[in-house]
């Protein structure tokens, strides 16, 4: 569960204040689906980033799973981050020299979980996404698609309760935007709690929950 | 994360930028050679001297007549008394000591030497046969001046084989009679061709009787007396002795002073090793240039994989495993490049031992663990700033756009 209460960031450039949130209050429940949607430069971003712990409000409190992470250390945020959070991207930011497996495996090699237990998971995985001929190869032998796969997979890999995923078919054709988010749809009917921020309407309007951010407010929040 | 785990994220990036790691593997790989040839051509040098020492005679001690200046610091004391020389009886009478083995008095002058019409200029010794064995001459024929009592000689003489050519060319020497002075000697021996050894060049002497050189420079007082102790062990009691018992022929006075090779020998040895670690020192420069190169391409990397290091703190990466990265990476790095060198280093000098066989090189066991050690510590040392600034980077930053 994550409840944001009166969230400001502001971003100061070039000696001007940018308001980048403004008062953001927002509750979204475990297995909620949510899109996000507004224009460029809204805020969309930035409440996402701040909903993945890599980025700190100016003001407001965020709580997640009934805890206050609003003043944890870096270090802190750092492990609820990689036990609770899974990234998603639009530029799918794979490590260019490791493989599909390796990149997948990345996240549970930083938290010290045991060779085999991964190796188990990562076939798993590699299963699950469709992807175990091209467990081998790197990213620049993949296409854009399974790039996408590979990354989810990854943020997969440490069974976290959030998918916070940031334009995932921004990079990615017509096709491969909807195979895509049929695979973001699947976490979320299996009980994940799963944010994507959007600008194809049509994905957004496949969401259970739909917000639509304003010049760094949240503009409406409709359901159903 | 575990530390097989980091190992194993560093190889690949080792192995990802390979122009990049080849080119630190250069530099510290040229940084450690340097360190190990330079100080095997010190060492090589120490050795070499110390060899040389050895091939004077082993276990040598060497008395010559008069206080050195160095405690001579009371000058009243001396005032009225001219030093006493060394005589033949002095040298006879350290037979008493047990810690001796042999010894040889010894006198030299110049002589005009001469056989038939040709002449020439030489150092001459007198000494007795013992001579022979402490100061290891070696014979090309012959044999050298008889044993006996050295107050009573024979009209004999030994000479070096440069003198032997120059006065009687291809003619046969041994045998023969040559003119010193006024004194003729037979010439019963021909010293093998050793060269110069440490200040006498035993090619060009000649070798008398210690009774006739005596009598030919018309002198009682000797120049030196050479020792020989028993053992190495015995090296100072010999020394010990010799200073008593010519302290009670010279009425309580201490007025020689004894030379132990091995003091000599110590000296050397602390200047030349002195001399290595100083070379070493600044060949080991060469590996700060090498760890300046490894900070500049961390501080690349770090700019370059922004992206990824951003990646890895959005995957839960906190700011020490990310600085531990780069260390690890910095190590492995540092590590090849001490491994190149010191195989560089060692080929390096089985070349030179083939060019100059004759100088033992031989990297010392102390360069071949500072090198590689301190190869790490400037590897992982110049790599705190670049790590550190890795660990602070912004995610947010890092990922965004392009
Ligand atoms: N690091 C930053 N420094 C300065 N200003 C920033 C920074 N990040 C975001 N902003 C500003 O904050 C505002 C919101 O940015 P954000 O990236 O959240 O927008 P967005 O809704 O994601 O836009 P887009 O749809 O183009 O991705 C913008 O005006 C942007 O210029
Ligand atoms: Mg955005």
């Amino acid at each position: 569960m994550i409840r944001l209460t009166g969230i400001e960031r502001t971003f100061t450039v070039g000696g001007e204040q940018v308001h980048a949130l403004r008062a953001v209050t927002l509750e979204i429940a475990q297995g909620e689906s949510l899109s996000i949607m507004g224009p460029s430069g809204s805020g969309k971003s930035t409440l996402l980033n701040i909903i993945g712990l890599l980025d700190r409000p100016n003001a407001g409190t965020y709580e997640l799973d009934r805890r206050d992470v609003t003043g944890l250390t870096d270090d802190e945020l750092a492990r609820v981050r990689r036990e609770k959070i899974g990234f998603v991207f639009q530029f799918f930011h794979l490590v260019p020299r490791l493989t599909a497996a390796q990149n997948i495996e990345l996240p549970m090699v930083l938290s010290g979980i045991d060779p085999a237990e991964r190796a188990r998971r990562v076939e798993q995985l590699l299963a699950e996404y469709g992807l175990t001929e091209r467990s081998g190869h790197r990213p620049d032998q993949l296409s854009g698609g399974q790039c996408q796969r590979v990354a989810i997979a990854r943020a997969m890999s440490m069974r976290p309760g959030v998918i916070l995923a940031d334009e995932p078919t921004g990079n990615l054709d017509r096709h491969t935007g909807q195979e895509v988010m049929g695979v973001l749809e699947r976490l979320h009917q299996n009980g994940g709690t799963v944010v994507v921020v959007t600008h194809d309407p049509e994905i957004g309007a496949r969401s259970h929950r739909r917000l639509r951010m304003i010049d760094g407010a949240v503009a409406s929040d409709e359901k159903g | 994360m575990r530390f097989a785990d980091l190992l194993g994220f560093a190889w690949q990036v080792v192995l990802g930028y390979r122009s990049r790691t080849l080119l630190i593997l250069l530099a510290m790989g040229i940084g450690v050679a340097a360190v190990v040839t330079v100080t095997s051509l010190g060492e090589g040098a120490r050795l070499y001297v110390v060899r040389q020492f050895g091939s004077l005679g082993a276990n040598l001690v060497i008395v010559l007549p008069g206080r050195s200046e160095t405690s001579g610091s009371m000058p009243g004391v001396l005032i009225g008394k001219t030093p006493r020389d060394l005589t033949i009886d002095d040298a006879l009478a350290l037979k008493r000591s047990h810690a001796i083995r042999r010894f040889a008095p010894l006198i030299v002058g110049a002589g005009d030497v001469r056989s038939g019409a040709r002449r020439r200029e030489t150092p001459v010794l007198g000494s007795t046969a013992e001579l022979m064995d402490i100061r290891s001459m070696e014979l090309a024929s012959g044999r050298f001046l008889p044993a006996g009592d050295p107050r009573h000689s024979q009209p004999v003489c030994v000479i070096g084989t440069k003198v032997a050519n120059e006065l009687f060319g291809t003619r046969q020497a041994l045998g023969d009679w040559i003119r010193i002075g006024d004194r003729r000697f037979r010439i019963i021996g021909i010293l093998a061709a050793q060269g110069e050894s440490l200040g006498f060049n035993t090619d060009e002497i000649v070798v008398v009787p210690l009774a006739a050189a005596q009598a030919l420079f018309n002198t009682e007082s000797l120049f030196r007396i050479l020792v020989e102790a028993k053992s190495r062990d015995q090296i100072l009691d010999a020394k010990a002795d010799v200073e008593e018992i010519i302290r009670l022929r010279h009425e309580g006075e201490k007025d020689i002073t004894v030379i132990t090779q091995d003091a000599v020998l110590a000296t050397f040895d602390r200047i030349l090793r002195a001399l290595t670690l100083t070379v070493g020192g600044i060949a080991a420069i060469s590996l700060a240039v090498a760890g300046i190169l490894i900070m500049n391409v961390m501080l690349i990397a770090v700019t370059q994989r922004k992206r990824e290091i951003g990646l890895l703190k959005a995957l839960g990466a906190t700011g020490r495993q990310i600085q531990m990265a780069f260390f690890t990476e910095a190590a492995l790095l540092a590590l090849g490049g001490a491994a190149v060198g010191v195989a560089a280093g060692e080929f390096g000098n089985s070349i030179i031992s083939q060019v100059y066989p004759a100088i033992p090189f031989e990297a010392p066991w102390w360069a071949l663990v500072a090198a590689p050690v301190t190869a790490i510590l400037t590897g992982i040392s110049f790599t705190v700033a670049p790590a550190r600034r890795a660990a602070m980077l912004d995610p947010v930053q890092a990922l965004s756009r392009r």
